[in-house]
């Protein structure tokens, strides 16, 4: 059956307060998942107190603070800090996002940062998203032809079949919204997830690929493409804005269009 | 210890190529189930007061009786659907998923036909 509860290892206990910041006037706290493989103690929430006064403004400026000042040991992952590479994905006061996007100041109370939900942790904020990616190969993120390319200029894309990638290429597969979807946390294993069914879409209205059908056949399954219901959570929680839940729809459009 | 690559795990046994005839079912009868249902309530506040004899009779008008069978057969059709798409969602332990499909599909389709008959010899019957 499906699980509703968290397994005894995986059951969150209270942490410590870490530390505490005397004679500012700005203080926030951070309640934070932390897990070491290692110790084999179970997850548990810590503490921090952050002065915003000697911050940026973001949640990945008070993560990489108290990495740098209070506590080396938090682990998480973090590149470009412009919401382009999607490595900061984590779940801030209880919605999937970008930490490196999110403004402090639009949380209310404590910031509670943990990883992204439904999947293996490997270490603290580091979740492994080895399967998802492996998800997103199955679909074959490339361009597939068979007729030979130009020889001495580019495959050539009219500006209405161009637009038509808008609202798709944009996708940094961050996975946030493959985690907040409550079909992907029962049946990951085999729904592709709305990011992977996105990327999917991507390479389906793509004018320049000839492998439309094989695509359209290789997701038509039960299990595949059908365990979305229009739940919207993937849309509702895209830290770019994206509509994964309409280029599933228009997936199953196109299934349906085949008849 | 699990020693498939990941996507060999993902590939499986490869697309059902199947899904969509059962996601067009869904939503025709879903949509089929609209009108019916609309009139169905409509008729049993009309016939609310309405004593045995009365009721025997309103079925036995013949498009009221097609529209009784058709309004039964959409709704099962439609069940069947939705508690097969609760079972894949929630049922993971194949052995029972596949037990339960069986068996829920089984009470279905007998509750189906009961109705059926029951409509038909109300209808049909002296």
């Amino acid at each position: 059956m499906a699980q509703f509860t968290l397994p005894a290892n995986s059951k969150i206990q209270k942490g410590k307060l870490v530390n505490t910041v005397e004679g500012a006037k700005n203080v926030k706290k951070f309640m934070i998942y932390r897990w070491n493989p290692e110790t084999g103690d179970n997850p548990r929430m810590d503490t921090y107190e952050v002065d915003l006064d000697q911050c940026g403004p973001m949640v990945l400026d008070a993560l990489l603070k108290i990495k740098n000042e209070i506590d080396p040991t938090l682990t998480f992952r973090r590149s470009c800090r412009e919401g382009i590479c999607g490595s900061c994905a984590m779940n801030i006061d209880g919605k999937n996002t970008l930490a490196c996007t999110k403004p402090i100041a639009e949380i209310k109370g404590s910031v509670k940062v943990y990883p992204l939900p439904h999947m293996e942790v490997v270490k603290d904020l580091i979740p492994d998203l080895t399967y998802f990616y492996a998800q997103y190969t199955c679909i074959k993120p490339w361009m597939e032809t068979q007729s030979a390319l130009p020889p001495d200029h580019e495959m050539l894309q009219s500006k209405e079949d161009r637009a038509k990638l808008d609202g798709l290429y944009e996708c940094i597969l961050c996975a946030c919204c493959v985690t907040s979807c409550p079909s992907y946390w029962w049946n990951g294993n085999r729904y592709l997830g709305p990011a992977t069914l996105l990327q999917a879409y991507r390479w389906i209205v793509d004018s320049r690929d000839e492998t439309t059908g094989e695509r359209l056949d290789n997701l038509e399954d039960p299990f595949r493409l059908y365990r979305c219901h229009t739940i919207m959570n993937c849309t509702n929680t895209c830290p770019k804005n994206l509509n994964p839940g309409k280029a599933i729809s228009e997936i199953k459009k196109m299934l349906v269009r085949r008849r | 210890m699990q020693l498939r690559s990941p996507l060999a795990r993902v590939r499986r046994l490869g697309s059902a190529r199947a899904g969509t005839e059962e996601f067009i079912a869904q939503r025709l009868t879903a949509m089929a189930l609209i009108p019916l249902l609309l009139w169905f309530v409509y008729s049993i506040i009309y016939l609310a007061s309405a004593d045995h004899p009365t009721v025997i009779l309103w079925i036995r008008i013949p498009w009221h009786t097609v529209g009784l069978i058709l309004l039964f057969l959409m709704l099962f059709h439609h069940a069947h659907s939705g508690l097969r798409e609760v079972l894949q969602d929630y049922v993971h332990h194949e052995i029972v998923k596949t037990i339960s499909m069986v068996a829920m599909k089984f009470v279905v389709i007998t509750i189906s036909i009961s109705c059926v008959l029951a409509i038909l010899r109300i209808s049909l019957g002296g």
